[in-house]
């Protein structure tokens, strides 16, 4: 029997009680992701971001997750060993009803990719940075079902872009193209 | 806009609510570097030495360092600059937290405060849009309270505030500026309060470069962890559970009492247990991996976050213990009082009543408890109720108002202004200089650089020179030659001072942290910048082409306009010393001789003033002009300041920047090899 399909999950794991609010990670973001690369530092252009409350022992690293279009009531309270904590300090949102994970110019959503690159990072520029093991990375394999093996995927990127193709110059033009180009 | 620096001040007029952004001159980067520096040009240009620390026309400067919200990491430090009340001269202060790089990236590298509002206002920045608001809400309100309000009220978590409490809004002038985890102390808060402004909110989102973005990132990434690996920088005091140094050698009450024996083992393990009970964690400042912050909540308090030697004044002064501490700074960093000043203040008014000085008609219901005495002055203090206004004052004043022989009883200021608790044996030379001639007013920012005593094991001390990669050749050689207790000569010991407080001074220009820079080279000889690798940050961020010795030349310059600034203001040889009984033994005639040869090697007369050739030669000609005309200097006095090169002795140039290394390093351990 072959070997089941697996891919790999980049997680990046946040300790709060290790967090001394520097700040650091949200520059190695902004940099990072900076074109051309680490010409910049502003926070304000950072995907991961130090959610503080200082009056509530509250420092909590919050990397960006998906756009939303509309903000939530925010009515959850969470409380973890006897501190609360509001939805907004651990929302990886960007959304209407706060000025994160936006780039400042354009007011477009960021969001972590978990700084991708080629050749791969060994670690995101943030835990990089961290050297506090507040952020800690590590890699999960988990076993996908066939149609989710990056093969799998690419026949299916294949697939569509021939459809595109074929639906925009027709069957003939594209076989014809094709031969043409295989046999130089 | 250049490298590294907005190039933008924003001139705020309190009086007439005018708010300008002004272009600066790149050429005052290249003289002063920024920070302190370019305030101290400000300050020498625009106040004059007649006007009062309390006339409108006085500036209040709040500068962000050069290096400020680069990715150089400890570089976050906003100067707080202006004319003090308390001593009529320059005021050197200086905070951490968010502040500079904040006020950074919403585009300005000072804010220059002059006039006086009508009633409180806070002052909002919020990239280009800068407005003067209405702050009557505010008033009465603790300085981190207040800027809990401004938060809420601007619906923005992420704006840094430097607020003032109700001491600064009275005029105390021990009052703080108060910001996250840190405060400005030593003159600021007063006339931040007298300009009738409650608070600065900064919120800032734009973007500034530096010269070499990608090679000083790189640089920076491993900087970082270099320093947070480091025990040679951030503050010991906040990690390490002995603290016999401080409690056994330095003066408790108003400086008063050598407690030798007090430190013991069942003593730390119950303040340990207490500090576990109610501290949350450790904490730090923008882009700095150390952990020299407590947060802590006692019981009854709100939180809130302490540091350096705040941990040890108020119960020392008090005869307590350190949960008074704990206690009492919840009120007193809400109030927004000197951790330093008021304590002392509070310490010299017991010992006014214990000799009978004060009595129950200045201090009716004056309780029995020394820590109940503390807080019961304490509210006055803030309020300037009764004794309160007149302790308000400071001890200087406080003791010449009451008269009746308080005066005897004011023992630890120099130049009006309260000193850290230290009362020792035998004058030490190079102490001695730096008490008497520092115009930061504060020997803790003035020392740093040089240990404070030899390495007793040669070959150990050896060893420490061998690596000491931050000093200059010659200091290795004065450190060698340092037989324990006894003097450093003449030539070390003002070699010594000189460097110690250049060091500082190239600190407040970049606004880089005294805890990885100029204090924490005293304590293992490992800081993370030092005099050979900060022109390679420098350039990097800025572009500014310099070597060790252009660094030094600027801070030499700072250095004179501070100087010719208090000295234009009435400052002379005979404000400096050290206070009286400061050292059991001293010596006169060599002390004297001493301050002499310093002043000839910094190029100033004997009275301490910068003379013409020096001035001329720091490019500060318009300087030493403007002292002539009133009479200060003659112009035709002979002395130039000594000159020696961070290269000579065969030192390389290189743009190396790592520093010592070490595993392990404590306070205790090494004091107790070592003193």
């Amino acid at each position: 029997m072959s070997k089941p399909a697996t891919k790999i999950i980049k997680e990046i794991k946040v300790d709060l009680s290790k967090c001394n609010g520097c700040r650091a990670c949200e520059k190695a973001c902004a940099a990072f992701h900076a074109i051309p690369r680490y010409s910049n530092f502003n926070p304000a252009r950072s995907r991961i971001k130090v959610v503080i409350d200082e009056r509530n022992d509250q420092w909590v690293p919050v990397r960006a997750g998906g756009y939303t279009q509309a903000e939530c009531n925010g009515r959850n309270h969470y409380v973890i060993d006897g501190k609360e904590y509001s939805e907004c300090a651990l929302c990886p949102a960007s959304c209407p009803s706060r000025d994160w994970f936006k780039e400042p110019d354009s007011g477009l959503p960021l969001k972590c990719d978990m700084c991708l690159d080629v050749p791969p990072l060994e670690e995101p520029m943030c835990v990089q940075m961290c050297g506090r093991d507040c952020l800690t990375y590590s890699e999960r394999e988990v076993v996908v079902a066939e149609e989710e093996t990056p093969e799998a995927e690419n026949q299916i990127e294949l697939k569509t872009a021939y459809e595109c193709l074929v639906k925009k110059h027709g069957q003939k033009k594209v076989v014809d193209t094709f031969s043409r180009l295989s046999k130089r | 806009m250049r490298y590294g620096e907005t190039g933008i001040n924003l001139e705020v007029d309190l009086t007439v609510g005018n708010i300008e952004r002004v272009e600066t001159d790149p050429e005052v980067t290249r003289l002063h570097l920024g920070g302190n520096g370019a305030a101290a040009s400000l300050i020498w240009d625009r106040v004059s030495p007649e006007t009062d620390a309390f006339s409108p026309d006085n500036l209040l400067i709040f500068s962000a360092g050069l290096l400020d919200g680069t990715p150089i990491p400890a570089a976050n430090r906003t100067m707080v600059n202006t004319i003090s009340p308390q001593t009529n001269m320059f005021s050197n202060s200086i905070f951490g937290g968010y502040f500079g790089p904040e006020l950074k990236h919403a585009g300005y590298d000072k804010i220059v405060l002059r006039g006086k509002a009508e009633d409180l206002v806070y002052l909002w920045i919020h990239n280009d849009k800068v407005e003067l608001r209405d702050a009557s809400h505010l008033k009465g309100m603790g300085a981190q309270e207040t800027a809990h309000a401004i938060k809420d009220e601007l619906n923005d978590r992420d704006v840094q505030v430097a607020a003032i409490g109700l001491a600064g809004e009275n005029r105390l002038f021990m009052a703080s500026i108060e910001h996250y985890n840190a405060s400005a102390a030593r003159g600021v808060g007063v006339v931040m309060g007298d300009k009738r402004l409650k608070a600065i909110a900064v919120r800032g989102t734009k973007d500034f470069q530096v010269a070499s973005p990608e090679t000083l990132f790189k640089l920076c990434l491993q900087h970082y962890q270099d320093i947070h690996e480091s025990p040679f920088n951030g503050d010991l005091m906040a990690i390490e559970w002995n603290d016999a140094w401080h409690h056994n050698n330095f003066a408790w009450g108003n400086s008063r009492t050598r407690r030798k024996d007090f430190w013991h083992q069942e003593q730390e393990d119950r303040w340990k247990e207490y500090t576990l009970k109610i501290r949350d964690r450790l904490q730090g400042c923008y882009n700095c991996p150390k952990n020299c912050h407590l947060v802590v909540k006692p019981p009854g308090r709100q939180r809130y976050m302490l540091k350096c030697f705040g941990k040890g004044t108020w119960h020392m002064a008090a005869f307590e213990e350190l949960p008074f501490t704990f206690d009492i700074m919840a009120l007193s960093q809400e109030y927004g009082v000197d951790s330093y000043s008021a304590p002392q203040t509070i310490a010299f008014a017991i010992e006014l009543y214990e000799a009978g000085i004060l009595n129950d008609t200045d201090m009716p219901d004056f309780p029995e408890k020394s820590a109940d005495r503390f807080y019961y002055l304490l509210e006055k203090l803030v309020r300037r109720e009764d004794i309160g206004d007149v302790l308000a004052n400071g001890v200087y004043r406080a003791a010449r108002q009451i008269g009746n022989g308080a005066e005897a009883y004011d023992h630890n200021t120099i130049k009006k202004f309260e000193q850290i608790p230290l009362k020792l044996g035998k004058v030490n030379y190079p102490y001695y200089l730096m008490y008497c001639t520092s115009d930061k007013m504060a020997i803790n920012q003035t020392e740093g650089s040089y240990p404070q005593d030899p390495i007793k094991e040669l070959p150990e001390r050896q060893g420490f020179v061998d690596e000491w990669m931050s000093a200059p050749e010659r200091f290795k050689k004065f450190f060698m030659e340092w037989e324990p207790r006894t003097h450093p000569s003449f030539e070390a010991a003002i070699n010594i001072c000189d460097w110690n407080e250049t060091m500082h001074y190239v600190d407040d220009a970049l606004g880089l942290c005294a805890f990885c820079s100029s204090f924490r080279g005293q304590f293992g000889g490992g800081s993370a910048y030092n005099i050979y690798n900060i022109p390679t940050f420098i350039k990097l961020a800025t572009g500014i082409d310099m070597d060790s010795d252009d660094v030094w030349q600027v801070a030499r310059r700072n250095r004179n306009l501070v100087r010719a600034i208090n000295m234009s203001r009435g400052l002379t040889r005979a404000d400096e010393k050290p206070p009286a009984d400061h050292w059991a033994k001293r010596e006169p005639e060599n002390e004297q001789k001493l301050l002499s040869e310093y002043y000839k090697f910094k190029g100033w007369t004997d009275q301490g003033v910068p003379t013409k050739l020096t001035l001329d030669k720091l490019g500060l000609d318009y300087v030493a002009d403007e002292l002539i005309k009133r009479g200060i200097l003659k112009g035709d006095e002979d002395i130039c300041y000594k000159d020696q090169s961070c290269y000579s002795e065969g030192r390389p140039k290189d743009a190396e920047v790592s520093f010592r290394k070490a595993e392990n390093f404590t306070l205790t351990e090494y004091n107790i090899k070592n003193k």
